[in-house]
């Protein structure tokens, strides 16, 4: 029996080399790029995901790693045709520049609020202080998280 | 903000939605089918001979297609100097200098096939810094110097790039004759420009050899015109796409990796993705100009400011790229946004054997402006004076000229200062803050645009314009609007393309929503003039009195009746008279340039620059008197935008140029370990997190720009510049402690706090 793990609630095959991260199976099997590669070993988070609900680095994660567990990247997030509130207060407070680092920034987003449904603006800057955003200054992303829970 | 329908509103990006639901396209998001992978090997030495290159083991791994190396690249490129080219050929002149290139079935498969390539080298001395490649008898970087061609052709000492003077007035004579002169040698870093996305290409050749590259990139011009140099071929050869791109900063506006996909491409006559790992980011590609600045300021006892000297050393690295023109706009900006009448502005760029310095967000302003802020204090001190009152008194005003002449034709800095000090809160015990200006031009060069009427009356927008995310073209999009009388989403912005879209010189210099903005604003307005004919022969008026009215209509003015849609007039242009309608206009900066009657300049490596843009800075800060640590808890940034077309973006363009202007300040500086760079890595190099951040207040004030799109003018860069020397004023206040090399780290202030 294949072991198996849970890409966007889609069960999915482990890729046969073992040394796969958990990025190369989104991005180069899955084509589900909104996962970046930014740095690769675990510091930019521009590859965080969702891993059973907690924000994990899918660079340094081994796709072997996942199995039985269930992966969720921002690609499930509008998957019904409307975007997650957090995305859209992202794009109405100007936080999205050159947005490569939000697609992580909305997940960082989404698993605070999942397990903190109204948390304080420090509790929203420790939230997303392991994803380095270059053209912001964070404050408007700050903003934007604060409103999707608040507004 | 009633004047205006469009212009003036903080519209969403217009691909907002794409980048947040993780859709937009960057370069490694791409495929094609057969592609292949790229990967590059990089030098291992800052100075060698390279004797010889086995590439047989790599070859023989199956999946590879490909290798490359110097021999395959013979043409010299450089837009100042013709020093570089796309791989080492014979030399290597830093470590991580690309030295081969190939193409296998896999990225993994690449890499593994990188490092079986064997390369001979014969180790040379090295010269890794300025001082000791000024050195008598230092090794030459470039042996061949003389043999290449410059645009710039002054004589030049041995290993230097360039160099420049400008002066005016008798500065000699006039530092006799001040009551008060301070003078001191600041020294500033080389900061990288960590855009998040590292640099990347995807380039596909058709069966006749033309060269298609979809890539992370400032230009798809430049793009275009440097592979085609690079590689030999006709520019109608080479077509450029523009990707999403992930950040740049200026680290983009040269060509990256374009020509070695491109080369790879037309050699296997498969697509080849080349996108680097941040650790080849980090080795091959740019920071920003070390600089060692030594400066001298005067003034009289009332305050008046009347002399300023400096001499100014920048550290190029390997290869002189942009180096020149940095130099130029450094030493024309080194006299501040202040009525002083005597200057001399002296100048160097030394080739080294580290990594190129290039173009980064102010392009040598940040350097001279650290140096330049941190006298005015050092000054007000001396005189007793409030600082950001005696930066009042000596503020350039509109009507005043620029050094070499030219004429300030729109200046908020007073305005700026004014409304920083309503914001400042009154001192309190233990924190400190300190003031800084900046003055930037925003213009540069040419562009032009195109607006087409579709069938149905919507609009297609072509400037040729890459937005790196500043929001650019949403701007330019708003511009067209509210020219045309649209609603925002009946604009469509065409995706750069050297195949479709009109030339734009760059996205760079501030520049974007001033010059693409007036090509904008002619196309519209000849596309709206171009209606109006066709308008008046349906309604049987004059064109002359017809009117545009909300939502793509066109009536009588003054007569409520008649009324016809862009979409009648579009169907008669596209199915009976005249054709289809398009406007366009082309635009160059043409104003400004050196009097040769009142300034003496040599080795000048600038030319006609654009708008002059001001703005002024206040930081707060504390300073952890145990661990030399300081914290920036608030800062206050005016700037003058002319007009904010988007005032939401106008606000992300401040709070990002802070962001990156603090990690200047405290933190960012790629260090070297003898060759080799020494913290290369996302880990050792520190770009501000969201814990560092203080709280940002913009200010963002207008004085409208006469030459500008509604009065608008650039915001991109001038934000970043004063955050340096804002901070050490603000130092200076709270410790009397004058930290004048970059960063201020806990070291250096610890340091500074122990001496005093």
């Amino acid at each position: 029996m294949t072991a198996r793990l849970t890409v966007n609630g889609r069960p999915c095959d482990l890729p046969e080399q073992g040394t796969a991260t958990l990025l190369d199976l989104l991005r180069d099997q899955l084509m589900l790029t909104g996962a970046k590669r930014g740095c690769n070993y675990g510091v930019c988070g521009t590859c965080s995901v969702l891993i059973d609900g907690m924000l994990g680095r899918a660079c340094l994660t081994l796709a072997a790693d996942c199995a039985g567990r269930s992966v969720t990247t921002v690609e499930a997030l509008d998957a019904d045709g409307s975007p997650d509130p957090i995305q859209r207060c992202l794009v109405e407070a100007g936080a999205v520049q050159c947005g490569f680092c939000t697609p992580a920034m909305v997940l960082a987003a989404r698993a605070l609020l999942d397990a903190n449904p109204r948390p304080s603006r420090a509790e929203i800057v420790a939230a997303i202080s392991g994803n380095i955003c270059r053209c912001s200054g964070y404050g408007a992303i700050v903003e934007a998280i604060a409103a999707a829970a608040h507004g | 903000m009633a004047e205006f329908a469009v212009v003036g509103s903080s519209a969403p990006r217009l691909d907002g939605l794409e980048k947040a639901t993780g859709r937009a396209v960057y370069v490694d998001d791409m495929t094609r089918p057969g592609l292949l992978h790229g990967a590059v090997l990089r030098s291992a030495y800052a100075h060698a001979r390279i004797v010889a290159i086995d590439t047989a083991a790599a070859l023989a791994l199956p999946g590879v297609h490909c290798v490359l190396t110097g021999e395959d690249f013979p043409h010299r490129y450089g837009a100042f100097v013709q020093d570089e080219v796309a791989l080492a050929r014979d030399r290597v002149r830093y470590v991580g200098e690309p030295v081969a290139v190939l193409a296998a079935e896999t990225p993994a498969l690449a890499r593994q096939a990188a490092a079986l390539i064997a390369v001979d080298y014969e180790e040379l001395p090295a010269v890794m810094t300025p001082e000791e490649a000024l050195a008598p008898d230092a090794p030459l970087v470039h042996a061949d110097f003389a043999g290449y061609a410059r645009r710039v052709a002054v004589p030049l000492p041995p290993n230097v790039c360039a160099a420049t003077t400008i002066s005016e007035g008798d500065v000699d004579a006039a530092f006799a004759g001040c009551d008060v002169v301070v003078e001191g040698t600041y020294r500033t870093q080389a900061q990288v420009h960590c855009y998040l996305e590292p640099c990347g290409a995807l380039a596909e050749a058709d069966a006749a050899g033309k060269v298609t590259i979809w890539s992370s990139c400032q230009s798809v011009f430049r793009v275009q015109a440097t592979v085609a140099e690079i590689l030999g071929l006709p520019m109608a050869r080479i077509r450029a796409v523009a990707a999403k791109v992930g950040g740049a900063f200026g680290g983009k506006s040269d060509v990256t990796v374009q020509p070695l996909a491109a080369a790879l491409a037309l050699r296997t006559r498969r697509p080849v993705r080349l996108v680097l790992t941040r650790d080849d980011d980090f080795m091959m590609m740019r920071t920003r100009h070390p600089a060692t600045v030594w400066m001298k300021t005067g003034a009289m006892a009332d305050g008046r400011l009347v002399a300023r000297a400096a001499r100014l050393t920048l550290d190029g690295g390997a290869y002189a790229e942009d180096s020149s023109a940095v130099l130029g706009f450094a030493l024309l900006i080194a006299r501040g946004p202040y009525r002083i009448e005597h200057v001399r502005m002296e100048g160097r760029v030394a080739y080294t054997n580290r990594l190129r310095a290039a173009g980064f967000r102010g392009y040598g302003n940040p350097q001279v402006t650290f140096a330049g802020e941190c006298q005015i204090d050092e000054i007000a001190a001396r005189l007793g004076r409030d600082p950001l009152d005696l930066r009042l008194q000596n503020a350039v005003r509109a009507g005043d000229d620029w050094v070499g002449g030219q004429r300030i034709e729109a200046c908020g800095l007073v305005d700026c200062l004014e409304r920083l000090r309503a914001a400042l809160p009154p001192a309190a015990p233990g924190r400190g803050i300190g003031v800084a200006c900046v003055a930037h031009i925003s213009g540069i060069l040419s562009t032009s645009a195109i607006v087409r009427v579709l069938e149905d009356g919507t609009v297609t927008l072509s400037t040729g314009a890459v937005d790196l995310g500043e929001g650019a073209d949403t701007v330019l999009a708003q511009i067209c609007a509210e020219t045309l009388g649209l609603p925002l989403d009946r604009i469509n912005y065409a995706v750069p393309d050297t195949d479709g879209s009109p030339y734009n010189w760059s996205t760079g210099g501030s520049r974007v929503t001033y010059m693409v903005g007036r090509a904008v604003t002619a196309a519209a307005g000849q596309a709206r003039d171009r209606l109006f004919g066709h308008a008046a022969e349906m309604l049987e008026c004059a064109a002359g009195d017809l009117e545009l009215r909300p939502g793509g209509r066109v009536g009588i003015a003054g007569v409520p009746g008649p009324e016809i849609t862009f979409r009648d007039i579009s169907a008669r242009a596209h199915w009976a008279v005249g054709g289809p309608i398009i406007g366009s206009a082309s635009v160059m900066f043409e104003g400004g340039g050196f009097d040769p009657k009142r300034s003496a300049v040599t080795g000048n490596g600038i030319g006609k620059l654009g708008a002059f843009v001001f703005g002024a800075q206040a930081a707060e800060v504390e300073v952890d008197a145990v661990t030399g640590r300081i914290a920036v808890s608030r800062l206050w940034a005016a700037h003058d935008v002319g007009r904010a077309i988007n005032p939401t973006a106008v606000a992300g363009q401040i709070a990002g140029g802070v962001a990156q202007g603090l990690g200047y300040a405290l933190y960012e500086d790629l260090r070297f370990d003898g060759p080799n760079p020494a913290n290369p890595t996302l880990m050792d190099y520190k770009v501000p997190g969201a814990t560092e951040m203080p709280e940002i207040i913009p200010i963002i004030v207008e004085h409208p720009e006469p030459s500008g799109p509604f009065g608008a003018k650039g915001i991109g860069e001038p934000p970043l510049v004063p955050v340096a020397p804002a901070i050490a004023n603000a130092v200076a206040a709270l410790h009397g402690v004058r930290l004048r090399t970059l960063p201020l780290t806990p070291e250096r202030v610890l340091a500074a706090l122990d001496e005093a």
